[in-house]
């Protein structure tokens, strides 16, 4: 293959930070920053999975992990990540057959995301500390 | 498209451009991100009523039938989802073709090790009860 001269230098078009920032654009980074974030967290569904198949021992120093302070707010970020990058994908999927690409429309549907994660994450972690006596 | 007398015996055979790959990419993407939307849901399920509990009483749970086999497509759809995703990142970001080539190798690795690794927890669960 022959090897591609680097380019000149020339102004780049409009770029992200000439932008005012958009409650639609800040999903989509966000949507890509949270799915990054997950890739790493599956690290931790790895650990506590191989941790329980392991030895009651090592299923309690992945417990007394996920109880510290650092522990928990690794799980409230991974929980918020996961749900928001969940709705995200719905509404992608939704945009996939065409629909809601209206101004109206992709903008409640980005608030809707954004409230939605938020509010599922606080539901799911007051459910589990009331039900559950929370992560430990 | 030109899959006519432009392209060569092989690209006809191929039946791909000049990307190399067709649609197989986008269409896993969206088919493993329907399935994660259930088992995702699940998943929470299945963690929530974990909480608290002693290890006796998960390896139970995790162990039954229905939960490991959640769980396990679960993993599946997970994982493969997650290396498509991290190859569109890797694709987006890194120009140079020895580096995003090697990252590309280790994204499959990454995922192949943490997929596996987690299907083999929920079969030693599964078979201890």
């Amino acid at each position: 293959m022959a090897e591609v001269k680097a380019p000149a230098e020339r102004p780049l078009s409009p770029h992200l930070f000439i932008y005012k920032p958009m409650l639609t654009m800040m999903m989509s980074i966000v949507h890509r920053i949270t799915g990054g974030a997950l890739y790493f967290g599956t690290l931790l569904v790895a650990w506590w999975l191989i941790a329980a198949a392991t030895s009651p021992n090592a299923y309690a120093s992945v417990g007394a992990f996920m109880g510290s302070f650092l522990g928990r707010l690794i799980l409230f970020g991974y929980t918020w990540a996961l749900i928001h990058h969940m709705l995200g994908g719905i509404r992608h999927l939704i945009w996939d057959t065409g629909r809601g690409f209206g101004p109206q429309e992709r903008e409640w549907m980005a608030a809707a995301n954004l409230i939605g994660s938020i509010g599922l994450t606080l539901v799911l972690w007051i459910v589990g500390y009331l039900f559950m006596g929370g992560p430990r | 498209m030109a899959v006519g007398k432009m392209s060569t015996p092989l690209g006809r055979v191929r039946g791909l451009g000049a990307a190399k790959s067709g649609t197989g990419h986008f269409w896993r993407q969206r088919l493993t991100a329907i399935a994660n939307v259930p088992l995702t849901i699940a998943f929470v399920f299945i963690v929530v009523a974990l909480l608290g509990r002693n290890h006796a009483a998960v390896v139970q749970i995790l162990g039954s039938p229905l939960v490991a086999i959640v769980m396990l497509l679960f993993i599946f759809s997970v994982t493969t989802h997650m290396r498509l995703g991290m190859q569109v990142i890797i694709e987006d970001y890194v120009h140079d073709e020895g580096t995003k080539l090697v990252l590309i190798i280790a994204n499959t690795f990454f995922c192949a090790a943490v997929g596996l690794a987690s299907a083999f927890a929920i079969l030693m669960l599964s078979f201890k009860v």
